[in-house]
């Protein structure tokens, strides 16, 4: 999207123009308080829980088990998914396995988890290892198989034994597309990691929303989704830094072409 | 004059491919030739005709179906050590991800190296073929030549007594193409380094070559060997105006006309 | 993945794994609770089934997904092409769409519960959100893509605005639009079982999580058993459909063979 200034201007009007008729509508009770306070109430809730430390706290939590979760799942899919990759044989022998897994839709899993599991962090963290599995699997065989072959005879002609070859050529061709994946996951995660805290939970910003909600504690609930939008943002941004770092030589590609 | 003694040797070389129905076709059948240390030698033949394959089967990268190939004695098996193949689609095997710098230093890598005078190296052989400046560039910045050379320095990189180069400069505009042909010769003077040179265009190959191979059409048998005794260094306006270039070049003409002709 | 020839490894593999845990259920009692042998989960599936009440969930999950998934795309593809076609409108509202993405839209859970209650119009409503996110990206993409040369094409043969949106620019972003609706599918599903697990009284997600609840294991496999397939028919279906609106896309971009 291209962020020119005028661009930024506009949105900026429209954003504040749609909080102000937020907050009038509350106010004159146009729209119902009870469900949606006036904006400067949520704001002033919000500030009030990250300063008490209570949000990040729920957020902490969030964070510590989704990441656990999606490193697990990244250290054991991407391996796996070069060696799919390179080895159809192993491809197609687990193919119908991850074909019959594929299309249970995560939020499903839960209750499996809960059995083996309970209510607790394994739970949780099993579901999102399960959940981040299938786009970083698939786009880490999809970005190994898209190799031209001329790469790999390339290692070849130069005496690459096959491991030297992977970890000096087929991964860093792969790469743009495992970062794909990775995207993708970590988004889904996010989604995971609330999903699971508002089916089983005591504690998380998953849980802490839908209690809040359950209490009516309305400005308490939007104050947390506004928590778990920023949270998104920043990991998204760091994301995007990650991948600039890394990928630039791609970005450069992509643009020329 | 140049020692007599062979570095390559190329017997009895098949290769033949199954195809989707079942039925296989030929694409080379008993070719037999031999490359001394130190000389430039070049196979030529119309597109199409299995001059790729052979390259491939003479570096290892594929195994022929009967025949062998020798490189300093020794069977080739596998991609030999001491031999380096450079692909005709450069854009495709160079290393998107590294810089010029990188890729050279992974000729380096490859050999084991230290990284210590590697970059000496590197750098070295960067301007050897002319690119200084360009050491912090990613691929795709250059021009289709710039990136030829990139992996003809790779290559060398790789200290390799055997070259192999498959049409490298078929990919690129006519001018730059004369350009790299001296650019090449003045590389293989200066590092004397056996060349085996594949191409489809007649007088590059008597431009650049001590002996010439033809190959014919499908399935490529060597219809036709000539030694090229023009004078050396040579010179893209005296030499292709000799007329012993000129004679050359009608011969290999003829003969592959010939072949042609003979198919239909 | 490609199904050239039948996949007698993958058969083989996928039947010797069932064959573990059917065998290994039978010999370990404990493990028989938590794990049923998949025999016994198949005849369950298929009581349940003729039982009608796994039916009527079905029926309930399969209503609001449509319903949503729907309604997201009729919502999506309109604005997602207003917003591509008129870079005004697009720059009033990048800001607040850029905003608004990377809040999780599980997230939007509780407050549709709050305004729409605790029926099908809540998970109608909170699928609606979460799918028309990535077909309004999309579809936005898309005809912001468009070659400008196309659209000329259409105005030197005199087509006024309306045709050439018709005729040129929607195929034209059709590829991306694509993108949008296959992404946002396994999306629909995923919100319709989770508000169903949070909010409870029918569905297949609300089935799954009570036999849970009330470990019956083999009821609660059969409820998996049952939305994978779902999920799967559903992915069958719009790869068929995709690939008769798009099969001119397909040729162009198809890759070479190496």
């Amino acid at each position: 999207m291209s962020w020119n200034r005028e661009s930024k201007l506009n949105g900026a009007l429209v954003l504040l123009a749609v909080m102000a008729a937020w907050e009038l509508a509350s106010r004159a009770e146009m729209l119902n308080p009870l469900f949606f306070p006036p904006v400067t109430k949520i704001l002033k809730s919000f500030f009030a829980l990250i300063s008490s430390g209570e949000i990040p706290a729920q957020i902490l939590s969030s964070v510590r088990r989704a990441s656990s979760g999606y490193v697990l799942a990244a250290m054991v899919f991407i391996p796996l998914g070069i060696l799919m990759g390179l080895f159809d044989g192993l491809r197609r022998a687990l193919e119908i396995v991850i074909e019959t897994a594929r299309p249970i839709p995560p939020p499903v899993v839960v209750p499996v988890a809960m059995l083996f599991f309970g209510l607790g962090e394994g739970m949780k963290i099993f579901v999102i290892f399960f959940s981040s599995a299938w786009p970083i699997l698939l786009n880490t065989i999809d970005g190994v198989r898209n190799i031209d072959r001329v790469l790999v005879q390339t290692a070849r002609t130069f005496g690459l034994s096959q491991g030297r070859a992977i970890v000096k050529v087929i991964l860093p061709a792969a790469s743009p597309q495992i970062m794909t994946g990775l995207r993708v996951s970590l988004a889904i995660t996010l989604i995971l990691v609330v999903i699971s805290e508002m089916v089983g939970s005591s504690d998380g910003i998953g849980y802490f929303i839908l209690d809040a909600q359950r209490r009516l504690k309305v400005d308490r609930m939007y104050a947390g989704m506004l928590s778990l939008a920023l949270l998104g943002y920043l990991l998204n941004q760091l994301f995007v830094i990650f991948t600039n770092y890394f990928l630039s030589w791609h970005r450069g590609m992509r643009r020329a072409e | 004059m140049k020692a007599q003694a062979p570095i390559l040797q190329v017997e009895n070389l098949s290769k033949s491919y199954r195809q989707a129905g079942g039925e296989s076709t030929r694409a080379i059948e008993n070719i037999s030739f031999t490359v001394n240390v130190g000389e430039f030698v070049s196979l030529v033949g119309p597109s199409g005709c299995g001059k790729t394959t052979l390259l491939m089967s003479i570096a290892g990268l594929i195994a022929p179906s009967a025949g062998r190939v020798t490189v300093k004695g020794a069977a080739v098996n596998g991609p030999p050590r001491d031999l380096v193949l450079v692909f005709q689609e450069y854009n495709k095997s160079l290393f998107a991800w590294r810089t010029v710098l990188g890729n050279v230093l992974f000729g380096l890598e490859a050999k084991g190296r230290s990284p210590l005078d590697a970059e000496a190296k590197g750098r070295w052989l960067i301007g050897l073929v002319g690119l200084e400046g360009f050491e912090r560039h990613y691929p795709w910045e250059l021009s289709g030549g710039m990136q030829q050379r990139v992996a003809i320095a790779r290559a060398l990189a790789y200290e390799p007594q055997v070259l192999l180069m498959d049409e490298p400069f078929g990919s690129v505009d006519a001018m730059t193409r004369l350009e790299l042909e001296d650019g090449l010769l003045k590389l293989w003077k200066e590092l004397g380094t056996t060349i085996l040179f594949v191409t489809h265009d007649i007088e590059e190959a008597i431009y650049l070559s001590d002996r010439i191979y033809v190959l014919g059409r499908r399935p490529s048998r060597v219809i036709h060997a000539v030694d090229v005794r023009l004078e050396r260094p040579r010179n893209q306006l005296t030499t292709r105006a000799d007329p012993d270039f000129m004679k050359l070049r009608n011969e290999i003409y003829r003969r592959t006309a010939g072949e042609a002709r003979n198919e239909a | 993945m490609k199904h050239r020839r039948f996949n007698l490894p993958g058969l083989a593999v996928f039947a010797a794994l069932l064959l573990l845990w059917e065998v290994s259920s039978h010999s370990n009692p404990n493990l028989q609770s938590y794990f049923p042998p998949p025999s016994e989960v198949m005849s369950v599936l298929f009581r349940l089934a003729f039982a009608r009440e796994l039916l009527g969930h079905l029926v309930d999950t399969l209503e609001r997904f449509l319903g949503g998934y729907l309604l997201a795309a009729a919502i999506a593809v309109s604005l997602g092409v207003c917003l591509g076609y008129f870079r005004l409108a697009h720059s009033f509202f990048d800001l607040l769409i850029e905003l608004l993405r990377p809040m999780p839209s599980v997230a939007i859970i509780p407050v549709a519960i709050l305004l729409l209650g605790i029926g099908d119009a809540m998970m109608i409503g909170v699928t609606v959100y979460a799918c028309a996110w990535p077909i309004l990206i999309n579809t936005i993409d898309g005809v912001r893509s468009i070659d400008r040369t196309l659209i000329d094409t259409g105005r030197t043969f005199g087509l006024g605005r309306m045709r050439i949106l018709r005729e040129i620019a929607l195929p034209a972003a059709a590829p991306y639009i694509m993108t949008g609706l296959r992404v946002s599918l396994p999306i629909a599903l995923i919100l319709v079982t989770t508000s169903e697990m949070v909010v409870g009284g029918s569905g297949l997600g609300y089935f799954i999580l009570d036999e849970e609840r009330s470990f019956r294991t083999k009821e609660m496999f059969a409820g998996i058993a049952v939305v994978a397939l779902l999920g799967y028919a559903l992915n069958r279906l719009f790869v068929a459909l995709e690939n008769r609106m798009l099969a001119w896309h397909r040729g162009i971009t198809a890759k070479g063979t190496p």
